[in-house]
């Protein structure tokens, strides 16, 4: 079994040990075009699945990130306040938040990477 | 009901656009990226199909005194061939739609509106012409209409017409006018704060249009689509209906008072005149983020005891200045240059400061 799961908004999850690296697809990074703007959560916050833990932003509109398992907040990507287009640049190696899951099954109700392409190609 | 396309929709999907939904019609909305089509028009030109505006054309022997009394600004001081923008009111001063005015001749004026209002304009007009011997012809659903902009638009423009470019001065127009073997009406004007001219044909040679100026700026010019003629229209400080302008803000609160005549007696001029008398109680006012985030429209402003004191209308990382800056429309009495407020973006409220709404330098043709 992979750890690493997607879900239907385009946000991927890495269980690396406790923590679950949060970020969005590539898919979701060329629908959005330049990020100028990345909005972070603050350390702590308790998030249940599909509450938003950030924004991405572009020149046109704002997008919520949603949190794909329920947890809590444990570190942010700092980087991406000064340099937002690293998402554009490799999406998949850019994580915005990590959270402390507070419940792992919840993980068996999102996709693995083959379901996921899957899925984007049904919405194309 | 069914979207409406314009003749260069089939032009739009070619180009690989990413067509969205606008005010009922299937507009393009980037073509490449928004930031590379908004420099391109900053830096050499860029064309924009804005077939989806509305063309209605006021004629008759009464027409002048119509005009008069549904627009606030002062056409009779206009020379024939000439353009003015202003704005129809309604009693209480409230703004139903701006537009831009082109004088034909005392008897003939073709009025220019936004899409997103041109039902309500036409049925606007039509509620009022009663008592003058006027035809209000709405041609908006024949006339296709393309703006090139920036820089090199005349060069580019110039190529595929005999007409000296050189001697339309800003504002004005000419009709009749051959470009690529079609008559059209040409004027120079734009919405992007850049030098440029919009040009007015039937639909059937919308294509051509098209084509021949893509061939005449070969390398030059690129597609440019409605993402970044918002962006380009908020950093020249030109304001957008729905945004700056809306029938609950009257055109001097919004900061457009140049375009309403002091002296005229137009539907909402009573409103007006005791607007200028003192009774103004907003104003729009540019801001800058002090802090990280960015400011868009509808978000909340604060004053920093936190009163709510006003609202963002339009707000962006600016492409052309990379900073992200906003106008906001905010109580008269509230702050000034200089000052500081709070933007209430999300949960947060972040800082940011009033400066000149003016926000670029316009390039615009004297």
């Amino acid at each position: 079994m992979s750890n690493l799961y997607f879900t239907e908004d385009h946000e991927w999850l890495r269980v690396e040990g406790d923590k679950a690296y949060v970020g969005i697809t590539d898919f979701a990074q060329e629908q959005l075009g330049d990020i100028v703007y990345v909005e972070l959560p603050e350390e702590d916050d308790e998030v249940a699945a599909g509450d938003s833990v950030g924004v991405v932003e572009s020149v046109k509109s704002a997008s919520d990130v949603l949190a794909p398992a329920s947890g809590r907040v444990v570190e942010v990507n700092e980087d991406l306040e000064d340099s937002p287009e690293l998402i554009n640049e490799d999406a998949m190696g850019n994580w915005i938040v990590a959270l402390e899951l507070s419940d792992k099954e919840e993980l068996s109700a999102l996709m693995d990477e083959e379901d996921y392409k899957a899925f984007l190609g049904e919405e194309a | 009901m069914s979207l409406k396309r314009t003749p260069l929709y089939n032009k739009h999907k070619e180009a690989g656009a990413d067509v969205v939904e606008f005010f009922g019609w299937e507009m393009p909305m980037t073509y490449t990226k928004l930031e590379d089509e908004h420099l391109a028009v900053r830096q050499a030109a860029g064309l924009f199909d804005v077939s989806h505006m509305g063309e209605i054309y006021v004629e008759g022997p009464d027409s002048a005194a119509f005009m008069k009394k549904m627009f606030t600004n002062d056409l009779e001081k206009l020379e024939d061939g000439a353009i003015a923008y202003g704005f129809f009111l309604t009693e209480t001063g409230g703004i139903v739609d701006d537009l831009l005015v082109y004088r034909r001749n005392k008897d003939s004026y073709l009025l220019v509106v936004n899409a997103s209002n041109c039902d309500k304009d036409d049925a606007w007009l039509r509620a009022h012409e009663e008592g003058y011997d006027i035809v209000i012809d709405n041609r908006s659903d024949d006339i296709a209409e393309v703006a090139i902009q920036g820089p090199k638009a005349q060069e580019i423009l110039q190529k595929i017409t005999d007409f000296d470019l050189e001697s339309l001065p800003f504002f004005h127009f000419k009709e009749d006018v051959v470009v690529a073997g079609v008559s059209t009406l040409i004027s120079r004007t734009g919405y992007t704060g850049e030098d440029g001219f919009e040009i007015y044909f039937g639909n059937d040679d919308a294509e051509k249009i098209w084509d021949a100026l893509f061939e005449a700026g070969e390398g030059v010019l690129k597609p440019a689509g409605l993402g970044c003629r918002d962006t380009l229209r908020f950093e020249a400080g030109l304001p957008l209906y729905g945004n700056e302008l809306d029938d609950k803000t009257s055109p001097l609160e919004a900061g457009f008072g140049i375009f309403v005549s002091k002296e005229g007696d137009f539907i909402g001029s009573d409103v007006m005149k005791a607007q200028r008398a003192g009774e103004l109680n907003k104003k729009l006012v540019g801001l800058e983020l002090v802090d990280r985030g960015i400011a868009r429209h509808g978000y909340p402003v604060y004053d920093l005891e936190e009163n709510e004191i006003g609202v963002v209308t339009t707000g962006y990382k600016s492409p052309s200045l990379n900073k992200v800056i906003a106008n906001a429309i905010i109580n008269k009495d509230g702050p000034s240059l200089d000052d500081e407020v709070l933007i209430g973006v999300r949960k947060k409220k972040v800082r940011a400061k009033v400066i000149n709404k003016y926000y670029l330098r316009k390039n615009t043709k004297k």
